[in-house]
């Protein structure tokens, strides 16, 4: 049973381990999670980017979930922020998920099979 | 033509209730609430399902609460129709069961899903886990509860509770997301085991 004494061990964990960083520090992963993309498959796709990124100790990056862009027809959509870039990707799967991960979040590479736009905010 | 073989696709791919929990939360989300509790009874003596799901958002006036429930209406402006509830309002009717949501402006809104626990039409509560994850990694940090029960045994998960002991440390780190997906996982599990006496 994950107790909450397993919690606290983890709290005292992350206390030893100086990162003082504020909430939009580092690479913000966005998750389109409304009725289109929950029924297009957002949330298996969501759980994938969160454990990959937790079994991995990749540092400073954050997952979270947003609204509808209008763009109903081609979710799930992930958009990447990083700095003064914005990248975003549709029709995201599982597998997807764990490319963008690999090969954009820790290779630095657009993965450009599933990327609708790629400009300067 | 195109939209409603959009909307047929929705209504085939919600096939698990904690995706539409996860939906409906969004309105809470959006609402302003600051606590969303879903409660979760499941009583086999009954024959019932029940699921509510309560926020102390900004709520609704009469009209609006009169309108919620058609696929048609929606406070969104990217696109036309808004399915959550009413795709919900059909998951619990299919299996004999009932929906209510009732809203008071600036208290908040509560909905209501009463469904045939062995109606074959009854989807399975799925991964919850998952849903809960993703709602405890909402921007605004919105406080989330969260109560099984199965007949007489209760599960409760209180991100309240959980804030308590981290002091500070952020939901977002990743030990700590994965610690609360396996607590309720196991907590899950736990009311559902059969008494061995």
């Amino acid at each position: 049973m994950k107790s909450l004494d397993d919690l606290k061990k983890i709290r005292d964990a992350a206390q030893s381990k100086v990162t003082m960083r504020g909430k939009n520090d580092g690479i913000r992963i966005l998750v389109g999670m409304a009725t289109c993309g929950i029924s297009a498959g957002a949330r298996p796709v969501m759980t994938k980017l969160v454990e990959e990124i937790a079994n991995k100790n990749i540092e400073a990056v954050t997952v979270t979930p947003v609204g509808c862009i209008g763009e109903c027809a081609i979710e799930p959509i992930v958009e990447v922020l990083q700095g003064e870039t914005r990248t975003t990707y549709c029709r995201v799967d599982v597998e997807v998920a764990e490319r963008i991960i690999n090969e954009h979040i820790i290779g630095g590479k657009v993965v450009q099979d599933n990327v609708i736009g790629k400009y300067r905010l | 033509m195109k939209h409603s073989l959009n909307i047929l696709k929705v209504v085939i791919n919600l096939n698990e209730l904690s995706l539409h929990i996860l939906d409906i939360c969004q309105n809470s989300i959006k609402a302003n609430a600051t606590l969303i509790k879903i409660i979760i009874t499941e009583d086999l003596s009954q024959n019932s399902f029940q699921v509510i799901i309560h926020d102390d958002g900004c709520g609704m006036n009469q009209k609006t609460l009169s309108e919620v429930t058609d696929p048609f209406f929606t406070t969104r402006t990217t696109r036309k129709v808004g399915l959550g509830i009413s795709l919900f309002k059909m998951a619990a009717e299919m299996t004999d069961g009932d929906f209510t949501i009732k809203s008071t402006l600036a208290k908040g809104t509560s909905v209501i899903a009463n469904f045939k626990y062995d109606h074959i039409d009854r989807a399975p509560l799925g991964k919850i886990e998952e849903t809960l994850v993703i709602l405890v990694l909402n921007e605004l940090e919105i406080d989330i509860y969260y109560e099984h029960t199965f007949n007489k045994k209760t599960y409760i998960f209180d991100t309240r509770e959980v804030k308590q002991v981290l002091n500070g440390i952020p939901f977002t780190s990743h030990d700590v997301i994965l610690w609360i997906k396996n607590n309720i996982k196991e907590g899950i599990l736990d009311i559902h085991k059969e008494e061995t006496t």
